[in-house]
């Protein structure tokens, strides 16, 4: 898949726009996943995630072939984000509930083609309810949490992605999962 | 609860997969005999599995198509570079005609001096060429950017390009009279005669044994 992304990466370079939409189409889930998992509500998360793909566009001559392109799109994405949340924050971070009830309507974005089947509904409701939490924690263990748990990445990679030492990566990932645990413990 | 800070952070080193195996070993006794640890280790990897679950939320179906219209417009030459990758023999051709109407045209706008393929005999009046009474062209005439007036004979065709053939005149002409005054006219006329060059050439590589 690396080689492939490379070569649509080299066409983008040269103007080609047929190329670009086959990089959206791979990366657009995990973008969109990694907004929703700092920003909570779907519709903005979406909307970020576009925005993140237009830069990536517009700035691609800048982007180093050498280097992973995911890493690179995440660090738009992250940083559109994070600076997203640092605009909307007076009225964003008063209060844990108030912070909590924001990410309660992220469902009710959804497109209606996506509706879950019942059994799903369940875990569906789990998802709410972490997504709640993490909405409470402050925005700089939210980012570090979201890269490691929506896509999985190492703690080399993200410590790239934030622009921060891996020592620090690291205490935010314990501290995050630390506090957590101490939210999720009743379900 | 003293135990706790140093082995919460071997905790967190094996959720890293960082731990060492001394490491891994000594958390693993020490699990044995603290319950508080124990819990806290299972309430910790509980939070992991619950992090890792993979969220089924999906971009709109429209995601794609909305940023594509919202990216800066396709620089034009890559556009067409593109569609002559994709079609080959049409590019070929598009190449061959800009090349030959090209050259044609520059023909056309070069040359607007008053010119005639042959002189001998003949007069130059301003810009009418003259075929005086009693004398014979032998063989085809081509006039450009001139009138014609034929008073004497032309054994052969007539060709005027950019000009006319003065009618008053009582001359004599053997065979056709051509008159080209448009550019469209001119191309066909000098298609013509590339296609005439183009089977001539065969001929001759034809006939060579
Ligand atoms: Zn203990």
């Amino acid at each position: 898949m690396d080689t492939k992304i490379k070569e649509k990466i080299k066409l983008v370079k040269k103007g080609d726009h047929a190329a670009y939409e086959d990089i959206v189409s791979f990366y657009q889930n995990k973008v969109f996943q990694l907004c929703f998992r700092m920003i909570g509500n779907a519709h903005e998360a979406e909307d970020l995630a576009q925005e993140a793909f237009i830069r990536a566009f517009i700035n691609i001559q800048t982007f180093d072939e050498n280097r992973k392109f995911s890493t690179w799109l995440y660090r738009i994405a992250t940083n559109l984000t994070i600076d997203r949340i640092r605009k909307k924050k007076p009225d964003f971070y008063l209060d844990a509930e108030v912070k909590g009830t924001d990410g309660l309507d992220m469902y009710s974005q959804l497109p209606a083609e996506q509706v879950q089947p019942d059994e799903e509904v369940e875990s569906m409701e789990i998802q709410t309810f972490i997504q709640r939490e993490i909405m409470g924690l402050p925005d700089k263990y939210r980012s570090v949490i979201a890269l490691r748990f929506v896509e999985e990445l190492s703690l080399l990679e993200i410590s790239e992605i934030l622009n921060i030492p891996v020592g620090t990566v690291k205490t935010r990932i314990h501290r995050g999962r630390e506090a957590l645990r101490k939210r999720l413990r009743h379900i | 609860m003293a135990c706790k800070k140093e082995y919460v952070e071997l905790m967190h080193k094996y959720l890293d997969r960082e731990i060492t195996r001394d490491e891994e070993y000594s958390l693993r006794s020490h699990l044995q005999s603290c319950e508080a640890c124990q819990s806290h280790f299972h309430e910790l990897k509980r939070t992991v599995t619950l992090l890792e679950t993979t969220s089924k939320l999906q971009v709109s179906s429209n995601f794609t198509e909305k940023v594509m219209n919202h990216l800066p417009k396709e620089n034009k030459r890559i556009s067409y570079m593109r569609w002559f990758k994709r079609h080959p023999i049409l590019s070929a051709a598009a190449v061959f005609f800009i090349f030959m109407f090209g050259s044609i045209l520059s023909v056309w706008n070069q040359d607007s001096q008053l010119s005639v393929s042959k002189e001998k005999d003949l007069i130059i009046q301003g810009d009418t060429i003259i075929v005086p009474e009693g004398v014979t062209v032998e063989g085809d005439l081509v006039v450009k950017n001139g009138d014609l007036k034929v008073d004497g004979s032309i054994n052969g065709d007539v060709v005027i390009i950019n000009g006319e053939h003065l009618m008053a005149s009582a001359g004599d002409v053997v065979g056709e009279i051509d008159q080209v005054n448009q550019v469209f006219e001119w191309i066909w006329y000098s298609i013509k005669g590339f296609f005439k060059e183009v089977f001539s050439l065969a001929n001759i590589f034809w006939m060579v044994p």
